[in-house]
This record gives C-alpha cells, structure tokens and sequence, in this order.
C-alpha cells in the first residue's frame, strides 16, 4: 500500500461521491433548471477527479510510457473541463428559446 | 487489492448510469432527455479508463476515451441546435394533449 495508492482511493471514492450527488440532483429535482444545475456539477468536478486520481495510480512504476498516458490523461481532465460548462450553456439556451418554465412555489409569487 | 476496488468503481458507475437513464426515459421534457444522455456520456469516458485499468491496457483505452468525449460534447451541441432550430417542438407530454 503505497502512497500512491492511498491517494488514488481518496480521489476515486471524491469523485464517486460526486457522481451519486449529481444523480440524485437529475432525479430528484422539481424544475428542468435545477436539474441542469445539478448536472453541470456532477460533470465537471466528479469527471476530473475520477481521472485525476487513475492519472496519479497510473505513475507507480515510473517510466517514459506511464509518464505519457498520465498526460494523455490530464489532456481528458482538461477537455472535460472546457466542454461540459459549455454544454450545459447550450441546453440552457435552448430551454430558454424554446420557453420551459421556471418552478416556482404554488401560488406564490416570483421575487 | 487495488484491481478489486476498481472493478468495485465500475460497477458503482454503472448502476448511476442506470439511474441517469431513468431521468432520460421519463424525462418531461425534450432538453431533459438530452440532458440524461450527456451525463451518461460522461460517466461513460471514466468507464472506458476503468475498464483500460483491469486490462491493463490503458495506453489503448486512453484514445478510446478521448474520441468519445469528443463525440459526446459534438452529440449535445448538434441535438440541441437541431431543437433550437424547430421551435415548434412539443415541450411537455400535457400540452401534445392539449393541441391534439
């Protein structure tokens, strides 16, 4: 059990906990706005840390070839990164184009 | 022991997926459907590289990852400008009742 690995357990079991939040936000959530919400923070947090921590387990036995998977890896994290807020702006848009109502308490009024 | 606990991950991720394609099933909405669709994708990319661990292939399954982040992220642009472009859409299931 090397250093390594004890660090890899803790980002892995990090970005699993974030994937179950996000997936209870998509499902329990009230309102298409909301579960958008919940979404872009599952996406982009729980996916980076997921390959951040098999990006550092990758590295234990150190060699040139490791060293460029580990790269490879993080060029993923990266392009996560960028392209899911991106995502989650366009599906944004589109709801709003296309009208989808906010959720609002019953009877209430819209402060 | 750490090949266990990633085998143990994956089936974790898999089960969420299952749960992600509840909301794409019965989603209300279009933009719901098309919002379960890009979480699976990218619960799919951290499959592949698990699944490239217990192999212990990673090299290969690392392009394999990157390819299908790439056609997620072009997947939910290019269904939701093609909603965007029809507006006349049905948003829920009670307003097709209501027109028909």
């Amino acid at each position: 059990m090397t250093i390594l690995s004890i660090l890899t357990i803790i980002l892995v079991l990090a970005g699993l906990f974030f994937f179950l939040a996000g997936t209870v936000g998509i499902l329990r959530l009230p309102d298409f706005y909301s579960r958008l919400h919940a979404a872009g923070k599952c996406d982009s947090l729980a996916a980076v840390l997921m390959i951040a921590g098999l990006a550092v387990y990758n590295l234990d036995p150190f060699s040139f070839g490791s060293l460029l998977v580990s790269a490879k890896l993080m060029l993923i994290a990266a392009f996560v990164f960028v392209t899911s807020p991106t995502a989650t702006h366009a599906i944004t848009e589109a709801a709003l184009v296309l009208g989808v109502k906010p959720w609002q308490r019953k009877g209430g009024k819209r402060s | 022991m750490m090949p266990s606990f990633f085998l143990a991950t994956g089936i974790a991720l898999i089960m969420l997926m299952a749960l992600s394609l509840l909301r794409a099933v019965i989603g209300p909405t279009i933009l719901d459907r098309i919002l379960g669709g890009n979480v699976i994708g990218s619960k799919t990319t951290v499959l592949l590289l698990l699944i490239g661990l217990l192999y212990n292939n990673l090299g290969m399954f690392v392009d394999i990852a990157i390819a299908y982040a790439l056609l997620n992220f072009i997947a939910t642009l290019g269904a939701t400008k093609f909603f965007l472009r029809r507006l006349s859409v049905f948003i829920e299931d009670s307003e097709r009742e209501e027109r028909s």
